[in-house]
This record gives C-alpha cells, sequence and structure tokens, in this order.
C-alpha cells in the first residue's frame, strides 16, 4: 500500500482515501438502478394487475407475506433460490469465456441422474457421511462436466456453434433422462414401487443435512453454492487460468497471439460451466428430494441465463439476483391463493427487472439519477463469433 | 446461390477460429469419410446378415391401390453399404479431386433416408409404410422453423442478434388465439384471419421493442432476447389463465386445408405440394419473397450492407438505423405469422410455452443455412423431416432381439441429427460482420 509513503501528508492522504473508500463502499449509488428497476417493474406488473380488476396493493402484500412473511419463508425463499445459484453459475462463467451456455437445462438433468445414480450405490450406505456427501456432489459436478464438454469440444474442434449444440444437447438429455427414469422394461434406474417416474431414493448418508424444515426446506446446498461463488471470483480475478479464460473471451485472437491454447480454454470454460449446473443438480438431488425426477429441473437452466446477465456475469453479484429470482417464486403462490391472481405475474415482473436493469439509460432517465448510463454486461457474447 | 455475392457474409477477412485451434491432421472431408467407411463396414459385417431377408416395401399416395416400391432389406444395406465404402476411399483422394469426394459424400447422406427407414421397417413387424405420407409431415412441421429462420435472418442481415424469436412466436401464438378466443368464440372464420392479423401484429410489436430496446438504448441484444422470451412466456402464462381459459373458448376451430385445383391431382407430388393449409403456403412465399427482397432489390442490398459494414454503409448515405428498425420490425411479422401458426392452424387452441424451443431451433436451421434465405429453408426441411421420421419411427415399433427401441430414442432423432449436421459436414459459418454491434451513427 502507502508503506513508502512517511510523514503526516502521507498518513492524511492514506486517511482520506480510505474514508473516500468506506463511504463509496456504503453509498447505494450503485445499487440505485437496480433497486429503481425492481420498483419500476412491480409497478408494470401492477398496472397488469389492475387491468383484470383486482387490487394490485392486496395482491403485492400477498407475494411479499409468501416471500418473506414468516422465518419458515423466508427459509424457502432463499432454499428456492440455490439451484438458481448454480445454474447462473454456469451461465456466467461461460460468459466470461465467450460463451453463450443455453445448455445447462441439460447440464443439470445429466448432473441430476448421475448424482442419483452414484447416491444409489450400495457401498455409499456404509461411508459415513463426511465421504458420501462429497462423492454425491461429485458425481453431479463430473456428469455435467462431461455434458458441457461436448460443446465445448465440438466448438474448439469443429466449430459447431454452442449454442445450437447445447440447444440439441437439451433436448437429447431430456429424452434421455426421461427414458433411464421412465421405462420399466428394462428397469434402468426408476423406483418401480413409486407412483410417479423417479430414481430410487439416495442412500441416507448422502444426503446432505437439512438447516430448516421449510417448504422446499432449507440445507447446506446453500453453502456449497455460496463456496463455490467466492472461489469462481477469486479464480476469475487473481488466477492464470481466470486471466485466460477472460482474455479468450474477450478476444479469441489476442488471445491466439499471446500464446493462450484457445481451443483449450474454450473446451474447459465449456465443461465447467457444465460441472456448476451439475453441481447444482446434485445439491437439489441430495439435500432437497432424495431422488432423481426430471420436472423438478424444468427452466432453472433458462433461467440461470437471465439471473447471469442481471448479476453481470458476476459470481458474487450472482447471490443478490438469485435470491430475488427463488424468493419471487417462492411467494407467487400465496398470491395466486389470496388475491386469485395466477402466478405468471412473477415471470413478467422478472422479465422487467431484466430489462431495466440492462436498459439502465431508462431507470436514470426516470428517476433523474446523476451519473452515466453504466458499463453494459461486455463480459457476455455480443456476437456469433464471440 | 446464384444471387451476386457481393456481401455474402463467408467472407472473412479475420483468421479462421480453427486456426486458432489447430492440431488437426486430417481435413473435415477426410474425417467424415472416415466415418462413413466405419459405418459401410458395420453395415456389411454386422447389420446385412442378421436383418431379414422378406421383402418390405415403401408405398406412395393415392392411398386405396398405392404405388409400391418393394425391396428386400438385405440387398438395400449391402448396396448401401458399398456406397459408403467407396465414399470413404473417394475422400482420401488427392485434394483437386474434393468435388467428387463432396458429391459422394451428400449422396451417402442423402442414402440415409431409406436406408434408416427401410432397416426400421425391417426390424418391425409392418411390411410397408406410406412415404408420401412422411414427406408430407415433414414439410408441415418445417412450417414454424422456416418462418423462424426467415425472422432470424431479417434481424442478423440488418446486424441485430434475435434470440427471442422463441418469445416473439410464443406471444403471437397466445396473442392471436386470445383474439380469436374472446372476440370470435374460437369459432367464426373472418375472426380467425383477424386474428391471425393481431397476431402477426404482435410479432411486430415485441421486434418494435427488441429493435428500441437494442438500437436506441443499446442494450445487449441477447439481454434484450432473453427479456422478450421471459416476458412472452408470462404474459401468455397470464393471458391464458385471465382471459383464454374463462372465456371457456379453449379450444376451437382451426385454418381448413384446401388444394390447387387440377395440380393436386398429380400422382405422389400432387397431394403432398398442392394440398395443405394456408399458413404453410404462406410461409413459402415468405421464404421466396425473403430471397428476392433481400438479394433483388436496393432495400435488401441496405439491409444487407447495414449488417456488413454499417460505417460503410453511412458513407454511401444509407440510414442505417433505420434501415434496421425496418429489418427487424419485418422480422417481428414473421415470427408472428409463425406463432398464428402454432394456436391456429397446427391446432387450435393455446398451451403454456406451446412453441417449445421452436424459436431456438430456428435459429439453428439459420446458422446451418449460412445466413441465406434458402440454406435456412433447408435447415429447416432437414429438422422437420427428423421429427416426422422420428415420429413414424415410433409408430412403426421398432425392435432388435426382442428389445424393443424406446419412444424417446426416437423423439431426440432430430436433434441429434441437426448436432450432427451442424458439428459434422458442415463448413465454420461466419455471421454477418457487424451482427450484434450496436451502431452509433458518426457525427
Amino acid at each position: 500500500m502507502n508503506q513508502t509513503n512517511g510523514g503526516s501528508s502521507g498518513f492524511t492522504g492514506t486517511m482520506d482515501d480510505f474514508r473516500r473508500k468506506i463511504l463509496e463502499a456504503w453509498s447505494l449509488q450503485p445499487f440505485l438502478v437496480p433497486i429503481y428497476a425492481v420498483i419500476l417493474s412491480f409497478v408494470v406488473g401492477g398496472v397488469l394487475i389492475a387491468i383484470i380488476g383486482i387490487n394490485p396493493f392486496e395482491a403485492y402484500w400477498a407475494l411479499l407475506r409468501g416471500m418473506f412473511g414468516s422465518p419458515e419463508r423466508i427459509a424457502g425463499s432463499v432454499a428456492r433460490s440455490v439451484p438458481f445459484i448454480g445454474s447462473a453459475l454456469a451461465l456466467s462463467f461461460a460468459f466470461r469465456a465467450g460463451l453463450f451456455n443455453i445448455g445447462a437445462e441439460g447440464q443439470l438433468l445429466i448432473g441430476g441422474i448421475t448424482a442419483a445414480w452414484v447416491g444409489t450405490w450400495a457401498f455409499m450406505a456404509d461411508l459415513p457421511g463426511i465421504l458420501a456427501i462429497p462423492i454425491i456432489l461429485f458425481a453431479g459436478f463430473s456428469g455435467g462436466f462431461l455434458w458441457g464438454g461436448i460443446p465445448g469440444v465440438l466448438r474448439a474442434r469443429t466449430g459447431a456453434h454452442e449454442v445450437i449444440s447445447t440447444i440439441m444437447l437439451n433436448s437429447i438429455a431430456l429424452f434421455m433422462v426421461r427414458w433411464i427414469v421412465n421405462s420399466r422394461d428394462p428397469v434402468i434406474l426408476r423406483d418401480v414401487e413409486a407412483s410417479v417416474p423417479r430414481t430410487e431414493e439416495i442412500a441416507s448418508t448422502a444426503v446432505l443435512p437439512e438447516l430448516v424444515d421449510s417448504q422446499p426446506n432449507l440445507h447446506w446446498g446453500l453453502f456449497v453454492m455460496i463456496a463455490v461463488c467466492i472461489i469462481l471470483d477469486f479464480v476469475l480475478r487473481r488466477t492464470t487460468f481466470g486471466f485466460e479464460t477472460i482474455t479468450v473471451g474477450t478476444n479469441p485472437h489476442a488471445a491466439h497471439y499471446a500464446g493462450i491454447g484457445v481451443g483449450r480454454i474454450l473446451i474447459l470454460a465449456m465443461a465447467l460451466s457444465g460441472a456448476f449446473a451439475g453441481l447444482a443438480a446434485a445439491s437439489e438431488v441430495s439435500g432437497t428430494n432424495g431422488f432423481f425426477q426430471p420436472g423438478t429441473f424444468a427452466f432453472i437452466g433458462f433461467d440461470g441465463i437471465a439471473i447471469a446477465l442481471l448479476a453481470r456475469a458476476n459470481p458474487i453479484a450472482i447471490l443478490p439476483a438469485a435470491l430475488l429470482w427463488g424468493s419471487l417464486l417462492s411467494g407467487a403462490p400465496l398470491m395466486q391463493q389470496e388475491a386469485d391472481v395466477s402466478i405468471d405475474v412473477v415471470r413478467i415482473i422478472q422479465s422487467m427487472v431484466l430489462l431495466f436493469v440492462a436498459a439502465d439509460a431508462i431507470v436514470r432517465y426516470l428517476f433523474r439519477l446523476r451519473g452515466e448510463a453504466g458499463p453494459h454486461i461486455d463480459t457476455a457474447s455480443t456476437g456469433w463469433t464471440g | 446461390m446464384t444471387a451476386p455475392s457481393t456481401l455474402e457474409p463467408t467472407v472473412a477477412t479475420e483468421p479462421d477460429e480453427s486456426e486458432l485451434t489447430s492440431g488437426r491432421r486430417l481435413g473435415r472431408r477426410q474425417i467424415v469419410g472416415l466415418i462413413f467407411g466405419g459405418l459401410g463396414v458395420a453395415l456389411l459385417v454386422g447389420l446385412a446378415p442378421t436383418i431379414t431377408s422378406e421383402n418390405r416395401a415403401f408405398a406412395f399416395e393415392p392411398p386405396p391401390d398405392p404405388l409400391r416400391f418393394s425391396f428386400n432389406p438385405v440387398t438395400l444395406v449391402v448396396v448401401i453399404g458399398i456406397v459408403y465404402l467407396v465414399t470413404a476411399a473417394l475422400s482420401f483422394l488427392p485434394a483437386r479431386y474434393d468435388r467428387i469426394a463432396l458429391y459422394a459424400q451428400l449422396l451417402s447422406a442423402a442414402l440415409a433416408i431409406p436406408l434408416i427407414l427401410g432397416v426400421s421397417l425391417a426390424l418391425s413387424a409392418a411390411t410397408e409404410t406410406n412415404v408420401t405420407n412422411l414427406f408430407d409431415e415433414s414439410l408441415v412441421l418445417a412450417t414454424p422453423i422456416a418462418l423462424g429462420a426467415m425472422t432470424g435472418l431479417w434481424c442478423e442481415r440488418s446486424g441485430i442478434i434475435n434470440i427471442g424469436i422463441e418469445g416473439m412466436m410464443l406471444a403471437s401464438a397466445g396473442v392471436g388465439f386470445m383474439t380469436y378466443a374472446v372476440l370470435g368464440a374460437a369459432s367464426s372464420t373472418g375472426w380467425l384471419w383477424g386474428s391471425i392479423l393481431i397476431a402477426i401484429a404482435t410479432g411486430g410489436a415485441l421486434a418494435l421493442l427488441h429493435a428500441v430496446l437494442s438500437i436506441r438504448y443499446g442494450i445487449n441484444q441477447i439481454v434484450s432476447g432473453v427479456v422478450i422470451n421471459l416476458f412472452a412466456l408470462g404474459l401468455t402464462g397470464f393471458l391464458r389463465s385471465e382471459v383464454i381459459v374463462p372465456s371457456g373458448n379453449s379450444k376451437g376451430v382451426a385454418t381448413s386445408e384446401f388444394g390447387i385445383p387440377l395440380l393436386r391431382e398429380i400422382p405422389i407430388l400432387g397431394p403432398t405440394l398442392f394440398e395443405g393449409k394456408p399458413l404453410h403456403y404462406l410461409m413459402y412465399v415468405v421464404v421466396f419473397l425473403t430471397w428476392l427482397v433481400m438479394y433483388r432489390t436496393a432495400w435488401g442490398l441496405r439491409v444487407r450492407s447495414s449488417g456488413e459494414n454499417p460505417h460503410a454503409a453511412e458513407t454511401l448515405g444509407i440510414n442505417v438505423i433505420t434501415i434496421r428498425y425496418q429489418a427487424v420490425i419485418l422480422g417481428g411479422f414473421i415470427a408472428g405469422l409463425a406463432g398464428a401458426w402454432f394456436s391456429m392452424e397446427s391446432q387450435s387452441g393455446f398451451e403454456d410455452n406451446m412453441t417449445n424451443a421452436a424459436g431456438f431451433i430456428a435459429l439453428a436451421a439459420m446458422i446451418f443455412g449460412k445466413w441465406t434465405p434458402w440454406g435456412a429453408f433447408g435447415g429447416a426441411l432437414l429438422f422437420g423431416f427428423a421429427r416426422a421420421l422420428g415420429s413414424r419411427l415410433q409408430f412403426l415399433n421398432v425392435e432388435v432381439n426382442e428389445f424393443g427401441i424406446p419412444s424417446e430414442f426416437f423423439q431426440s432423432l432430430p436433434f441429434v441429427v441437426t448436432l450432427v449436421v451442424v458439428a459434422g459436414a458442415l463448413g465454420r459459418a461466419v455471421a454477418p460482420a457487424a451482427s450484434g454491434q450496436p451502431y452509433t451513427p458518426s457525427k
């Protein structure tokens, strides 16, 4: 820092610097746009609710109580956000490498079914939890890693654009896991006694411990996901691999001339992106359900796109973005029950939040905020060629 | 392509990415050749000795006494196997015979259709299958994909990436059917066409939103597309549960089939090409007009130059901003038509998320077609065919050693085909140079 600066002037300089930093850290300025964006989105949703003849304040009061009305509901909202953290991490990491991974949906399915399969292995029941839980999480991670690696290899070796290949792989994954879970003749992983198509329950030692018995239950997967966010943030900012990834994402040609193996980075980034999605699925299988059922993962991957964009591909910013997403979805049923408003209003509000955060010029104009329109999501790929 | 290729997006000045990720000794042609060689050996050694030698037949319309093409499955497999081996050998000729190898590989790829169909037929209990019908279904299923691909084409050739096609289609399907259900009780013909117009207008409105966000506010075009997809999902779900279902007209009458007189009497081709539903025909018109306008008019040239080099276009007095607005909104109208196909032609009714990723597949078709109208149309046909084939094979109940091939396998067929084609047989596609770049006019 300022060690070489002797004398009092240097000291006060440091103090001023320090004070300015503290003030900056506490200033609401960077958060104003997202806050106003959320308010504006609720206004748009409220107008829509009013059009169908329902008092929007009543509806929102129910929504708010559904989200945070009691400790159990708060825990439920947080629990609902946990898988979104994983899928948004997957998207963010790919964005940083200049890749657009629409395939989180499929990577979640493959990661989830791998985890559920490993979780039913006979020896898992004899292992202590401290070994069984990492094994099941690693299984999901690997499943996603392999499935996510396919579009990476295709992109690096044949040039097939990852947007297309991941969409195709999503459908292929869906049909594959459906077959694995549905098939009765031969039985592959189906629990034949269960009334709905799902796999057998995983060994009780491989279950992530529960924190709060909410709906859905909050479990240790939350901390796993937060840890991954912090690690990824560190990797991206402080390691050679992170630097190479971001360089490839910003300008693959420059990266090539700088001696970075572009193909290797593309494959690894895509595979790791899939792995984060797989990890999220494993945490759901292990902590929330105890088995794998394809329907539980619907839309988590697609919502990950929006959350990652909302967080501007920043691993730490994903946490509040995912919380907003999950709690809105978790609160919506109460709004439907009490105010008779379709839960789809929440989807509209979500799309508006993303809209206003991205188009912050609108928000700044409406609320007369100072400052330039903020930097756009420059890490997200802006074109087909990265 | 006979069109003047002054602005073909395949003209790349930057080094190809495959050069960045080099380390390949074999060319693409040789690798594809090797794959065909392996398939040929598998067919001759693995499949030919085990397959049934009872005759099977492909039937063609008309139904009462169809034309039949009868064949012995063993002969079919052996002949195609030999063709594949020859193709593999031709692929390793010196580079100047590359064209011969290309044609051989295209022929081999086309032969995969009778091969898959014939082998599946041999493995099932059925003795014949109606091929005319299969092509008919392929064309119908290609309709929304081809229309969506044209949407993508207009947007991207003008320089705006549109991944919101899916949302534009879904919203038009929902709003269009809502109009039909509420105002026309889902049965009045007049309101059916009125609602199709409303659907088209809805597509245009969402496209306008996309244009304003990405041109006026300069926000990331992918973000804007995601916003539109999310918004459409929420809006249509909301409209379905708050308006369509309460109206009591959740199902209704769809557009009806009609045939072109005289031409429909042609055997085999007639019923396939000249009998169908109106929006399906409109799809051909849209594809043709897209090509005509984009490559044969001054405005089309302006659109293409806005997408390739907007600054140069501006120097020539073209208003890039206006051109982009026009092209994106035109694309939105086309997406609206595709949406109307879902809720008022393919069936009459609206279900949540009924477009089911068709917009994304349309994007795939567009990239498959290397950003050209006919290429994208070809991609849509390929996808439509793979889907029709998938459901046909599912219907045939194919069994291998008394193990029924699961229906999920056939359902995933179109996606596998697209993946293999995009990854394997095609060269690298290069997008319009300025696609996705926000544009600020110079002062």
